[in-house]
């Protein structure tokens, strides 16, 4: 190792084992609760992508309200009133609620995955509609009924369509799942939070987490990339 | 019901905060990206990487997290200036940063760099022949861009301009976490004194309702205006 690095190691105060265990356990915070937002976010999300492509205005207009009022306002917001409003909900201090809200890992769970599961939908719907219109017709002349036609074709060439642009989706949702640290939460940036007020040394508490955030999207970037290469195979070029 | 207990004209100013904030930024962002897209199809190999760099190293991070950094660091780094400066001149030099140029700056080089790749398939989708005629007709390369490429280019680049304003307008809600008094900030300050979360919360989200559906039927009439007199097959 050059001769600098060894002894910045030596002389450095602030990446001790403690801090980056700190660090560490805020890395655990945030991967926690982005994969559980966004699987619970998609499982949510599908039915609904679904339903907000049926004609009947009863089905589909609540959903278009809910994903229009998810998508119009900012995350923090949402996070803010799901944060401060449960504990003004009447009754719910008595009640065993309390014993799970009170935590603020489970509202800010609750405002990604309503957040997710908003933007997912309208991800989902657009390629859902995209479906060329022969597959369908197709299917329908083999016999198909409808959830058979759902199951075997339009979801998964719907699939295909969606991937890049959830792919997206979940990136943009590690990057907001950032301001988990206003509620208290020690995710990677209250880590980074906790470590810039003990030493006041803000470019080796911020850069770092830049660091761990860009690390993390450049894994999920190439995993996107894998998974699309793969549902797209049957459209690879043959080679000679 | 609708009574604010006093904040209401806290709150108005504050939301012209955040509407200050995002054009600020959106102009920021607006320059940053042609910047960027025209170093990106320069030709020139140090522009572009430049620029490649840029983009990647800002699409990889959290906004919130360069906002911090830009907010805490910026200030320690000004100070070691004004020491550096007043230990070897002698020069008394202090700049406080507040936050609503860390939120200027921050939002502006973030949204900067999604404006680059806006520009940059805009850019592209401008007809070579368009360009080669402007050329033809002995148009230097200034001109070419001004006259030619970039009336063409906003058409195309219009939808991609709209989707980063809409993203752009939520993300000024962080600029509240680094103590700016905007309208996020003033409703939380409110709520927590109140202990009424919803009464001020829901007034705010509305706003920001209106401010995005509002927006989103400018670009609708900016896009039809913009394709004045295109024949678009169907």
């Amino acid at each position: 190792m050059p001769e600098f690095i060894v002894e910045w190691l030596n002389q450095n105060d602030i990446f001790t084992a403690m801090t980056l265990m700190e660090y560490w356990d805020g890395l655990v915070t945030t991967v926690h609760l982005v994969f559980l937002s966004l699987i619970i976010g998609l499982v949510v999300a599908v039915p609904l992508a679904i339903l907000r492509t049926v004609k009947n205005p009863f089905v589909s207009g609540p959903i278009w309200l809910y994903t229009y009022l998810f998508r119009g306002t900012p995350l923090l917001i949402q996070l803010y009133i799901i944060y401060y409003g449960v504990a003004q909900i009447h009754g719910i201090q008595d009640s065993f609620w309390w014993e799970i809200f009170r935590e603020p890992l489970y509202p800010a769970l609750l405002a990604f995955t309503l957040n997710t599961a908003a933007y997912t939908t309208e991800i989902i719907r657009g390629a859902i509609v995209a479906t060329p219109h022969g597959e369908i017709e197709a299917a329908k002349a083999y016999g198909m009924n409808w959830f058979l036609r759902m199951r075997r074709i339009i979801l998964p060439s719907a699939a295909r369509r969606a991937v890049q642009a959830y792919a997206n989706e979940v990136i943009f949702m590690l990057h907001a799942s950032a301001i988990a640290s206003v509620v208290t939460i020690v995710d990677l940036t209250g880590a980074a939070r906790n470590i810039y007020s003990r030493f006041y040394a803000p470019f080796e508490a911020f850069i770092f987490v830049a660091l761990c955030y860009m690390a993390l999207t450049f894994l999920l970037v190439f995993a996107f990339r894998k998974l699309e290469k793969r549902l797209l195979r049957h459209q690879r070029p043959v080679s000679s | 019901m609708f009574d604010l207990k006093g904040y209401g004209p806290e709150l108005a100013a504050g939301a012209l905060v955040t509407i200050e904030l995002a054009f600020l930024s959106l102009a920021l962002a607006l320059t940053l990206g042609l910047l960027g897209a025209s170093a990106k199809l320069s030709g020139n190999r140090f522009l572009a990487g430049f620029a490649a760099t840029y983009t990647t190293l800002i699409r990889g991070v959290p906004d919130i997290v360069m906002m911090l950094l830009f907010y805490y660091g910026g200030q320690v780094g000004v100070n070691m200036l004004s020491d550096y400066l007043w230990e070897a001149y002698e020069i008394d030099f202090f700049f406080q940063f507040d936050p609503f140029i860390s939120g200027v700056v921050t939002i502006g080089l973030i949204f900067g760099a999604y404006m680059t790749e806006t520009f940059r398939g805009a850019f592209l989708a401008v007809e070579s022949g368009q360009i080669e005629a402007a050329r033809a007709y002995g148009f230097t390369r200034w001109h070419t861009f001004r006259r030619v490429m970039v009336p063409q280019m906003l058409r195309h680049a219009l939808p991609g301009i709209g989707n980063n304003w809409q993203v752009l307008l939520k993300t000024t809600a962080l600029v509240s976490i680094i103590g700016l008094t905007d309208m996020v900030r003033v409703a939380e300050e409110a709520a927590k004194a109140e202990r009424m979360p919803f009464h001020f919360f829901i007034p705010v989200a509305a706003v920001y309702l209106a401010l995005t559906a509002g927006s989103e039927l400018f670009i609708k009439w900016l896009d039809k205006r913009a394709h004045a007199g295109v024949v678009q097959g169907s």
